[in-house]
Parts: C-alpha cells; sequence; structure tokens
C-alpha cells in the first residue's frame, strides 16, 4: 500500500490516495508554557526598567537622533565601514592567491603580511597610521633606491580620513584573507581541472569557476566581518578622525552634559545599521548559495521541480555533505576572533 | 573493424596521421626516496576515428596514461602526439627542447575533451550554462550562440527539458550526459572518458553508455578507461591491457577479451565478467 509514495515521484499530485492521518494527544508539556512565562516576566521588567528611568533622556535621545551632526556622523561611518570593506576584499583575495602561490616569495609574504595585521591591535595601527607624515615627512616616486620623478608632502596625501581608510582596510584584509583562503580551498580541486581540460586559462579559471563557488562559504563570515567592522570604525579617533557617529555623539554628549542619552544615540543607529546589513547579507548568501542549497534553489525560469524525482536521496546526501565541509571551512578560517587586541570595539 | 594486433593496422593508410601517438610514456609522481613510478614506457597509437578501450586492475596508471595524453599531468619522459602535433613541448631550430606557454598548452587541451568518473559539472552553473561556457571563455563565441549550440547539444545528449537544471539536481547519469555535451562544445578531436560509468548507480549506467556509442558511431575517437567489458566487445575497435604502468597486452576485443594469452589479463578477465 505505501509503495504509491515512492513509485510517483510527484506524491503530491495523487491527494486523494493519501491515507488519513494520525490523530494522537501530544504529549503534555507543562515546561514549556512556565519557562515561557518566566522569560516573558523578565523581558517586560527590562523593557519596563529601560523606558521608565528618566535618566536614560527619551526626549533628549529623541531630539538627537535626527541632528545633523548625528546624521552626518552616520554617513562617515558608513564610507569607512563600505570604504575600508571594498578595499579589504580587494586585498584579501590578493593576499589568498599569493599565498596558495607556488613562489615561495609570494607565499611568505602573503604569510608575513596576516602574521603581522593579525598580531598587532587594530588600535596601535590606526595610531601608527595617524602619526605617518611624522615618520615620513615626504612620499615619493620614482626608481627604487635611484631617483626620485616625484614629491609628496605625506600630510597632503595621507589626511586623517584616508589614514583611518587604509588603517581599517590593511588590518581587515589579514582577517579576510583567511577567510578567502578557505573559500578556495573549500572548491573541489576537480572543478578546477574540468576546466582546465576545456582549454581555459588559469586567471579564467578562478575569476569563472573558483571564486564564485567559493563566494558560497566566504560569503557569511565576511557579512560577519562588515558588521563587526561597523563598530570598528569608532576606533579611528585613534588617527584622530573624529567626524564618524561614536564620536560625534560623544562630542555632544559632553558639550551637553548629557552623555548617556547620546551613547543611546548611537547605539540605536549602529542597531539601525546593522539590521539593514543583516537583510543584505540574506539576499547575497542566497545568491551565492544558488545550485547548491537544495531546496531553495528550484531549477531556472520555472522548469518545474521535475528533476527532484531523479536526484532522490543522493541528492539530499550531497547537499548535507557541502552544508558540514562549508562550516567546516568557516570554522577553519579561524576568523572568530579570539585575539583580544581585536576584540576592542566597544 | 580491423583485425591485426600491431597498433598501426592496415585499414588506416599509412599516409594518415594517428590521432594519439605516444611513445615510451613515462610518469613518476614525487621525487628521491617517496617516487613513485606509475608509468613505465606506455606507447599507444589511436588511428583517428578509433575507439580505443583501455582496461586493467585499480591502480596500474589507466587514469594517469588518460590524464598525460591532455597534459593534466606532465610527463617525466617520453613524447605524446596529437593528430601529429607534440603536445606541451617545442622543438627550436638547433633541436633544443623548451616547455610551451601554459596559454599554448590551454589551446591543445581545448581541443581534447575529457569527461571524468565524477562528472565535475560547474556546481554554480545551470546544465546550459555548463555546455555554453567554455565555447565563450575559450573561443570567444558570442554569448547567445554558444546557448544556441548547447542547447543542441543537450537536445542530442537527450537533456533538452534538464537544460536550466543545477547539476544537483540531476541524477548521475544526467549529469554524466551533460558532462559530454560540455565536452562536445569545444568541438574536440578526441575524447577521454576515465571510467565514465562507474561512479553510477547500475541502471543509469545504459543511458551514459548509449551517449558514447553515438558518438562513437558518428566517427569520434575516443580513448576510454571503463570496466564495462560490454562496452568494450561492442564499440572498441582497439582494446589495451594495462598493469602495473605497462601496457601488457593489445589488439581487437575479439582476440583480447576473448583469448587473452596473459595469465594477469586472464585473471582480471575472471574477476570482472
Ligand atoms: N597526483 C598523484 N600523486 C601521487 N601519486 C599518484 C597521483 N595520481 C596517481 N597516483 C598514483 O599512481 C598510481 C596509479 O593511479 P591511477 O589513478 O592512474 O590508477 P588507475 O589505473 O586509474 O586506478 P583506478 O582503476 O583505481 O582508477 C596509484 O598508485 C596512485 O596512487
Ligand atoms: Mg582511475
Amino acid at each position: 500500500m505505501t509503495s504509491h509514495a515512492t513509485d510517483t515521484p510527484r506524491a503530491g499530485a495523487r491527494s486523494s490516495d493519501l491515507p488519513e492521518p494520525l490523530h494522537a494527544r501530544p504529549v503534555p508539556r507543562p515546561g514549556r508554557w512556565v519557562s515561557a512565562v518566566v522569560v516573558l516576566v523578565l523581558a517586560a521588567m527590562v523593557l519596563h526598567a529601560l523606558v521608565t528611568n528618566p535618566n536614560f533622556r527619551w526626549d533628549t535621545v529623541w531630539l538627537y537622533l535626527r541632528d545633523v551632526n548625528v546624521v552626518r556622523g552616520v554617513g562617515w561611518t558608513l564610507v569607512l565601514t563600505f570604504g575600508s570593506m571594498a578595499i579589504a576584499v580587494v586585498l584579501a583575495v590578493l593576499l589568498a592567491i599569493m599565498r596558495r602561490s607556488d613562489n615561495p616569495v609570494m607565499r611568505s609574504v602573503s604569510w608575513a603580511y596576516i602574521w603581522f595585521f593579525r598580531g598587532t591591535p587594530i588600535y596601535t595601527q590606526l595610531v601608527f597610521w595617524g602619526l605617518i607624515s611624522v615618520l615620513y615627512p615626504r612620499l615619493s616616486l620614482g626608481v627604487p633606491f635611484g631617483p626620485e620623478f616625484f614629491v609628496f608632502d605625506t600630510r597632503d596625501v595621507i589626511t586623517a580620513f584616508w589614514a583611518a581608510l587604509l588603517g581599517l582596510a590593511l588590518n581587515e584584509a589579514a582577517y579576510l584573507a583567511e577567510i578567502v583562503r578557505a573559500g578556495l580551498g573549500s572548491v573541489d580541486p576537480g572543478q578546477a581541472e574540468a576546466a582546465r581540460a576545456l582549454g581555459m586559462k588559469e586567471s579564467r579559471i578562478l575569476r569563472r569557476i573558483v571564486l564564485p563557488q567559493a563566494m558560497r562559504v566566504i560569503a557569511p563570515p565576511t557579512g560577519n566581518e562588515t558588521i563587526s567592522m561597523l563598530k570598528t570604525t569608532s576606533l579611528v579617533v585613534a588617527v584622530p578622525f573624529t567626524l564618524e557617529i561614536t564620536y560625534a555623539t560623544s562630542a555632544i554628549g559632553t558639550r551637553t552634559f548629557q552623555p548617556i542619552p547620546l551613547l543611546i544615540v548611537a547605539a540605536l543607529w549602529y542597531l539601525l545599521i546593522t539590521s539593514v546589513l543583516m537583510v543584505g547579507q540574506y539576499y547575497i548568501e542566497r545568491y551565492y548559495g544558488r545550485g547548491f542549497d537544495g531546496g531553495a534553489t528550484g531549477p531556472r525560469r520555472g522548469a518545474g521541480r521535475k528533476g527532484s524525482g531523479g536526484t532522490g536521496s543522493t541528492g539530499g546526501a550531497g547537499r548535507r555533505a557541502g552544508r558540514l565541509s562549508r562550516q567546516a571551512a568557516i570554522r577553519g578560517a579561524g576568523t572568530t576572533k579570539d585575539d583580544p587586541f581585536a576584540e576592542v570595539t566597544p | 573493424m580491423s583485425a591485426t594486433t600491431a597498433p598501426t593496422s592496415d585499414a588506416t593508410p599509412a599516409t594518415e596521421v594517428p590521432m594519439v601517438e605516444a611513445r615510451g610514456v613515462h610518469k613518476v609522481f614525487g621525487h628521491g626516496a617517496g617516487a613513485l613510478h606509475v608509468l613505465r614506457g606506455v606507447d599507444l597509437v589511436v588511428p583517428q576515428g578509433s575507439v580505443t578501450v583501455v582496461l586493467g586492475p585499480s591502480g596500474s596508471g589507466k587514469s594517469t596514461l588518460l590524464r598525460c595524453l591532455n597534459e593534466l599531468e606532465e610527463i617525466t619522459a617520453g613524447s605524446v602526439h596529437v593528430d601529429g602535433e607534440l603536445l606541451g613541448y617545442r622543438h627550436d631550430a638547433k633541436g633544443v627542447l623548451h616547455r610551451l606557454h601554459p596559454r599554448r598548452i590551454a589551446a591543445q587541451r581545448s581541443r581534447i575533451g575529457m569527461v571524468f568518473q565524477r562528472f565535475h559539472l560547474f556546481g554554480h552553473m545551470t546544465a546550459l550554462e555548463n555546455v555554453a561556457e567554455a565555447p565563450v571563455q575559450v573561443r570567444g563565441l558570442s554569448k547567445a550562440a554558444a546557448r544556441r549550440r548547447a542547447a543542441e547539444l543537450l537536445e542530442r545528449v537527450g537533456l533538452a527539458d534538464r537544460a536550466d537544471h543545477y547539476p544537483a539536481q540531476l541524477s548521475g547519469g544526467q549529469q554524466q550526459r551533460v558532462a559530454i555535451a560540455r565536452a562536445l562544445a569545444m568541438d574536440p578531436e578526441l575524447m577521454l572518458f576515465d571510467e565514465p560509468t562507474s561512479a553510477l548507480d547500475p541502471e543509469l549506467v545504459g543511458e551514459v553508455l548509449t551517449v558514447m556509442q553515438d558518438l562513437a558511431r558518428s566517427g569520434m575517437t575516443m580513448v576510454v578507461v571503463t570496466h564495462e567489458i560490454g562496452f568494450a566487445r561492442e564499440v572498441a575497435d582497439h582494446v589495451v591491457f594495462m598493469d602495473d604502468g605497462v601496457v601488457v597486452e593489445q589488439g581487437p576485443p575479439g582476440a583480447v577479451l576473448e583469448n587473452p594469452s596473459e595469465p594477469r589479463l586472464q585473471e582480471f578477465l575472471s574477476h570482472v565478467l
């Protein structure tokens, strides 16, 4: 009798043949109700304590949430976040490719870069970038160790903004490089080999075959890094760059003797941006998961689900294995920041 | 089909260049104490338009030989000519041997199709995109033309209705047929198959072998590593038995499969049949 479902790939189409489902009383679970009530009561208490405490000055919070200096600070924070992440991604791909190169010089340089920038606190690095014009008052273009053609005053080229942007990007690139390396490593070598057998050049293979599939592993932790970067930008006061949201709000807080409400203003903006980033992350991950995350991606352009009948259990197992290896690769990337210096984000 | 055991059979005129001519091919993996001598002087001649089946126990070097025929492995000694052209190297006027530029090697590979045991379809592309990718990226074909051609090839392997499916949504047999279409999209003059049906459930083997048989009938030169003795008997012009990195016995399927003279081949066949 039960063989119906397995004989026809689309059992759903023959719902009239489906047997009457079982009706049974669920196991009583009083614990679930009790725990839910306890947690809800605790949450209500926290909320009440937040809203009714006059020290938070919610009216001030609301006033400064829309203050022009604050909104401009949000803008600078966004510029620093996305600007530094963009530079960092490009650099990280380069570093990861160097790390996998046959050339020992390339491998060592990449290794040393990652070693240095992950091994020193971002705060120290930012202070250093702020002092660069003191350390190197002049920058020049010319033959290495030879004549110089153009000479610049460092202070004109590396302003506080560029020092902040570069400082954040160079540090982030070291973390992202490890993520990209794990991503490249997660792609089955058979993929590159098949492309090679078709006569594709190595650079094309990387760009068309390997990187797009590595993105499946690279995208989730990179989203995480972006959200982390959003808050790391508050450290650029070390440069010192003083226009981003944390400094802008704390300056107002000091001036108006109301530090607490302005901390809340900054926190609310960070929360809002993070929420938007999380939505973006969802769509990016879904795009790069195409062809792999099974159920979610149907055949393109409404070809129906005909194929799923044939795929059967092997497809499911493949997907499961894919997901497991992806988890392993993310963990293997070692990007969860256990480096105490990296975790100075307020 | 010719019944001679000599590689250059009289079915092919003496003037015709063989599609594959491998001479004294050696392959050593690694070096020093851990070196592994996998191919120990393999000679192989595949006439134009013929089908050669390579048999042999696991680890005998069949895959390695196939990979040397399209330079996925660099050979340690010997030479491989495909359609009269030396693979991977060139002689200058003084007779000095030079390694070819990777771009030239890629161009040589693009004329040789390869089908893998584990398909290796590009996972992030649909069946159609898989087939259309290399003509666009390597031959510089327009996207529209490549997609039209890809649709034709998918039709030819019986998968016109699966064009928009991702590999994970296809059965093993369907994936392997897409992989064959992908290789054919480059208009290869030679097709290499490395155990194309070994990763398939038994009921899916037939559909892939049928496609390969049609391909052989259309005149494609093929070198096939397989354990499908039935396929060798029906389709092959020439059967090669390898063991321990050397060709132990070769000849037309009738002679090699029905009257093996080598004890090692006799034993192998008793296990496979
Ligand atoms: N890249 C490599 N590095 C080192 N050793 C290798 C490499 N590739 C293959 N070998 C070794 O070469 C030998 C021959 O391998 P090959 O894959 O050619 O055998 P095969 O005849 O195809 O076997 P099978 O039927 O199992 O596929 C094996 O001992 C294998 O371990
Ligand atoms: Mg093999």
